[in-house]
């Protein structure tokens, strides 16, 4: 766990091809490869930009209205910030424990966030490469390409993500924009009409979520030698894990462990997560990097997301998603599996497990009850956690005697896998690229090992000719000498 | 009952420029109601567009696609699109042609005729208001729609194309 290749011993000397914005990323991201006359790698960087803008925009607001704001963090996730800002909330209005009806409308509006996101990030980002290969046609390298060689999965993935988008609208209120979730509980139940609507399509999608898992297991396991090794590298791993080590999405305590599988810390109360937690500032990087305080950062960082809670979890609570959870872990012969591709196989999972739980929850009556809102004591200060999809996410917030957000700290899942995705990227580069002329379909594995992260970026500025991918070949001289666009 | 009409409005309201397509379609739910035109459109807002829209297409007669552009020639521009698989390298946010491909590829068949209104934006940085061009650009923007919408007619929206307010009284 070293920093091999962060930084070059006379980068002024060296070629750069930068890859700007990395396609089919969210958001701006950049990766800049600093190469030898000889194509020789000297130095891999991942650059994300502009996210800590959003801590100053939430400071000076009343809290109340920071679960709303924070969905515009993100385009793909929204519900995730919803949620984790209201959890932080709770416990500034003194909400120790919601209404039963509370937590499960937020546990289902998240499962249909998880659902959506997962089917979104592997029929549509992923599955391109996974089904053509990362060296394939680029036209038909994308969703589009997908749906004309499997017309049925590529439908199959519309309608996953519509069906979670659904429980989304008639929780939230709305698909994007949702308001449902407020400090202390909700302010909407379930309908039964509501309810009977999204009973009607549930088998389906437990389902086809079962196939996608079998799809994508097949898939890893038929290429083992691409699968198990691609932008490979070792970490420890993080994530909540709920009542009895349960894989919770939703509320649990922190758990880490080494990338032996050996536990770091277990059951942290993760309103303590500044004990454990420690961001550093690097200087060639907007995004900070964290890690464990008792490991120090050279050997602290770790990995967070579907990999890492598959794995750190002891068991999952829905029987299909269990089954699955099984196989891989046999599959993974014991140890932790660390190999970037396998957060495909594992997200699949998580979206089945998901797709389980919205169907367990839509059989309990609690979702219709109208019990919706506590409160207690006023406090100060709150944290909230959630598993996002990409992984842990973390609200911190106080405020004063006028109820104004005087500090905001955020540490979203792109952020806690900041390391890890700089280390894939650094394998792929050095496998890949070095000593070799630089190809759009060479460039595409650097992306890929970044896809298997799903980072999110600057999120949601989406405006038409805004995100262009541009890769620059500059000479020791500073001169561009090769050029290459898409937009 | 599905409207004849569906009109996508694509944009984050917190990211200065790129909030062109929600405003525009807050205007627009406003003036629909106070003409009495409702029925005759589905309004549809988001962040940006994706697969998923392609349902959205179903039982149209026509569509429309409004977001703020970078690079668009100011104040903006009224075109009708095809479905295509070459315009875009990103998944997470499809372009409108995107959204046509997805839906012939789905249903087997072609997407109803569709348009993009696409208005020049300047600046999209995090927590800023609109520009005071792309507020010039979106008041002469929305001239046009309200053009478009009191005649949701083919042959009348493609008189259009290439409109700009001084003839977007032909439509």
């Amino acid at each position: 766990m070293t920093y091999q290749l962060e930084t070059a011993q006379h980068p002024e000397k060296l070629r750069r091809v930068a890859i700007d914005p990395v396609s089919r990323v969210e958001g701006h991201g950049k990766v800049t490869i600093l190469l030898d006359d000889q194509n020789k790698v000297h130095q891999v960087r991942l650059h994300i930009v502009e996210f800590r803008g959003f801590e100053k925009f939430i400071q000076g607001r009343p809290y109340w209205e920071v679960p709303v704001m924070v969905q515009r963090l993100c385009g793909i996730c929204p519900v995730s910030h919803h949620l984790a800002a209201s959890k932080a909330l709770d416990v500034i209005v003194g909400a120790k424990r919601l209404t039963p009806t509370a937590e499960k409308l937020r546990r289902l509006m998240h499962y249909g966030q998880m659902l959506q996101s997962h089917a979104l990030h592997f029929f549509h980002l992923c599955s391109p490469d996974l089904l053509f290969g990362f060296d394939s046609d680029i036209t038909k390298r994308n969703i589009v390409g997908v749906a004309a060689a499997h017309p049925e999965i590529a439908r199959r993935g519309v309608l996953l993500r519509k069906f979670g988008q659904e429980v989304i609208r008639v929780t939230a209120g709305k698909r994007v924009h949702g308001t449902g979730s407020v400090p202390g509980g909700v302010n909407k139940a379930l309908t039964i009409a509501e309810r009977d609507e999204l009973l009607k399509d549930i088998y389906h999608i437990v389902s086809w979520s079962r196939d996608a898992v079998h799809l994508i297991q097949k898939v890893h396991t038929q290429d083992p030698g691409l699968y198990n090794s691609f932008g490979i590298f070792r970490s420890n791993f993080m994530s909540i894990v709920g009542h009895n080590g349960d894989l919770d999405f939703y509320h649990g305590t922190l758990r880490a462990r080494d990338d032996n599988g050996k536990l770091i810390f277990d059951d942290v109360d993760y309103q303590q997560y500044d004990k454990y937690i420690e961001e550093e500032v690097r200087p060639w990087s907007y995004m900070k990097f964290p890690y464990f305080k008792s490991l120090g950062r050279e050997q602290g960082w770790y990995k967070v997301g579907p990999l890492a809670r598959v794995q750190n979890c002891d068991q999952i609570s829905t029987p299909f998603a269990e089954h699955e959870r099984k196989e891989f872990v046999d599959y993974a012969g014991g140890s932790p599996m660390h190999a970037p591709l396998a957060y495909h196989w594992t997200r699949m999972i998580e979206m089945l497990h998901a797709a389980e739980v919205i169907k367990d929850l839509l059989h309990d009556d609690d979702l219709l009850g109208d019990n919706l809102m506590v409160e207690g004591e006023r406090r100060m200060e709150g944290v909230g956690v959630i598993e996002a999809p990409r992984g842990t996410l973390f609200h911190h917030y106080r405020v004063d005697d006028d109820d104004l957000i005087t500090m905001a700290n955020l540490i979203v899942s792109t952020t806690n896998n900041n390391q890890a995705m700089n280390e894939a990227v650094r394998h792929v580069a050095r496998r890949y690229l070095h000593g070799r002329e630089v190809t759009e379909g060479l460039l595409n594995h650097i992306e890929v090992a970044i896809r298997a992260f799903d980072p999110c970026l600057s999120c949601a500025t989406h405006a038409l000719g805004k995100m262009p991918l541009a890769v620059e070949l500059v000479d020791p001289e500073g001169q561009v000498i090769h050029a290459l666009s898409r937009a | 009952m599905t409207a004849p009409l569906v009109v996508f409005a694509v944009g984050n309201p917190s990211r200065g420029d790129d909030a062109i397509g929600p405003v525009i379609c807050g205007r627009l739910a406003k003036w629909l109601e106070n003409e009495k035109l409702g029925e005759l459109v589905d309004l549809i807002e988001d962040f940006q567009l994706n697969i998923e829209h392609a349902l959205d297409l179903q039982g149209r007669e026509l569509a429309l696609f409004i977001d703020a552009g970078e690079t668009t020639p100011a104040p903006f521009i009224f075109e009708q699109i095809s479905p295509s698989t070459a315009t875009s390298h990103t998944t997470h946010a499809l372009p409108p042609q995107g959204v046509l491909q997805v839906y012939r590829q789905m249903e087997g068949c072609e997407p109803p005729p569709a348009f993009v209104l696409c208005v020049r934006g300047e600046k999209f940085e995090l927590g800023k208001p609109l520009t005071t061009a792309a507020e010039s650009h979106a008041a002469l923007a929305f001239e046009l729609l309200m053009s478009l919408c009191r005649k949701p007619a083919l042959a009348d929206w493609r008189r259009g194309v290439n409109s700009t307010l001084s003839d977007s009284s032909s439509i």
